[in-house]
């Protein structure tokens, strides 16, 4: 049997790249959560409501500090408990998108606190109402500054979602070991997973920094 | 509620698993941030060609594959069955490792030039200008930012579960729940809150080495970092 067989990985790689499909899915829908979510979080918190803000602070802190996987697991086996019964697939996007959302809402947080004082109180002179001071003078300069960063937790979403695969979804890693189980080729396909996650995280890596150098200069 | 003792005690059987994986693991990670993170910064092309195809072959496939590939398919090739425990501290310090890589030169570079200029006209050695002068601060530079990568690297702890490695959650998800099914919540709980006291150790640690880094180039440290240690602050 040789190290690597080509007509092996070639006939396996439609099963890799419908996984991956389902990869992307993932990680576009949990991105869409994530993004909303962290800016809800963000504008909440940037209101400065007493116990309102507490309670937040406490949740980011804990999301960010346990790990992705465990409130997968979290998720997964503790909700049908209270008679919530989600796909895996549900669940991942819910976990991923909430665990990054908190990152997010620190990003957004760090981008609303760069926009200067005196636009807060222009718009106050102008007596704008608090929501077009959010959607005309605060958010539309405070968002484009945090996109790099926010384009780098979403590559970094795309990543993680081989941890769902315990849950069972069939994303690229979890393909990659039943073909490998079932034909005990592992070296092929884990090999071919890999380097899927290569050409596409590295790629968008380099958008993210250009990106970032195009902003730099405004 | 009454199974509280029993599966706290379960779940702290995993814990020196999970504490050697953590350790290892962030020993690896800042030998590896060093010198792949000086070597990104070397003069030679190849040196610094070499070092940055480990960095983005790291940072751009994802964890599990690595670890995967290194416990599946590494003894397929060369023959060598890792013990898991090992298997994951190594992908766990090369991992982090890329990333640190890249704080470690982004701090280095972010010293002012006239320190390296300094150093010249003082006759100092290459060797001697980076041990004594240009580290010192960039080590200062770079703690709170490894700050944040230890934590991660105790959060991907987790996934040497799916090696086999007995650590908190591998305790947590193989015994606990198939014989403590209903207390699902209590047992998620207990998991979630002993990673938490561990990512604030992790914190309490570094606030500190941020205090003594900074002393030791005569700065005091940051108002941030000193109510941090007081406060025992979550990760950052």
């Amino acid at each position: 049997m040789p190290l690597w067989d080509w007509g092996y990985a070639l006939e396996k790689l439609p099963d890799l790249l419908r996984a991956l499909v389902t990869t992307i899915e993932i990680t576009l829908l949990a991105s869409v959560l994530a993004v909303v979510l962290g800016l809800l979080i963000a504008v909440v918190r940037q209101a400065r409501i007493p116990l309102v803000d507490r309670v937040l602070w406490a949740f980011v802190e804990f999301i960010r500090s346990t790990p992705l996987l465990v409130q997968i697991f979290f998720l997964y086996f503790v909700l049908p408990q209270f008679g919530i019964a989600l796909s895996a697939f549900v669940v991942g996007v819910l976990a991923l998108g909430v665990h990054y959302a908190t990152y997010m809402s620190e990003v957004y947080r760090a981008g609303i606190d760069a926009v200067p004082p005196g636009q807060w109180e222009a718009a106050t002179a102008l007596s704008l109402p608090r929501g077009r001071t959010w959607t005309g003078v605060i958010l539309p300069q405070a968002i484009p500054r945090v996109l790099p960063a926010l384009g780098n937790y979403v590559i970094s979403m795309f990543k993680e979602v081989p941890l769902l695969l315990p849950i069972g979804v069939i994303e690229v890693v979890n393909q990659a070991r039943e073909l490998g189980t079932q034909s005990f080729r592992f070296v092929e396909m884990y090999t071919i997973a890999g380097i899927l996650f290569l050409l596409l995280s590295y790629p968008a890596s380099i958008l993210v920094r250009r990106l970032e150098g195009r902003l730099a200069n405004i | 509620m009454d199974n509280l003792p029993r599966i706290v005690e379960v779940l702290l059987e995993g814990l020196p698993e999970t504490v050697i994986a953590a350790v290892g693991g962030i020993a690896l990670t800042i030998v590896l941030s060093f010198v792949a993170g000086l070597a990104l910064l070397s003069r030679s092309r190849v040196v610094r060609g070499v070092t940055r195809v480990y960095v983005e072959a790291f940072r751009g496939t994802s964890e599990v594959v690595q670890l995967f590939w290194l416990y599946f398919v590494l003894p397929i090739l060369v023959g060598i069955q890792l013990v898991p425990l090992f298997a994951g501290v190594l992908v766990l310090g090369l991992n982090h490792g890329a990333y640190g890589a890249e704080i470690v030169r982004g701090a280095v570079q972010s010293v002012p030039r006239a320190q390296y200029e300094g150093a010249i006209a003082l006759n100092l050695s290459p060797a001697q200008r980076m041990r004594r002068v240009i580290l010192p601060q960039a080590v200062v530079e770079m703690l709170p930012p490894l700050n944040n990568l230890f934590i991660q690297l105790l959060k991907s702890t987790a996934i040497l579960s799916l090696i086999t490695v007995p650590e908190v959650t591998r305790q947590g998800r193989e015994v606990l729940v198939p014989n403590f099914g209903p207390d699902i919540v209590l047992i998620f709980a207990a998991m979630l809150v002993i990673y938490l006291v561990l990512a604030v150790l992790i914190t309490v640690a570094m606030r500190l080495a941020e205090r003594v880094a900074a002393a030791k180039v005569g700065r005091r440290p940051s108002e941030e970092a000193r109510l941090g240690a007081t406060l025992g602050a979550g990760a950052t």
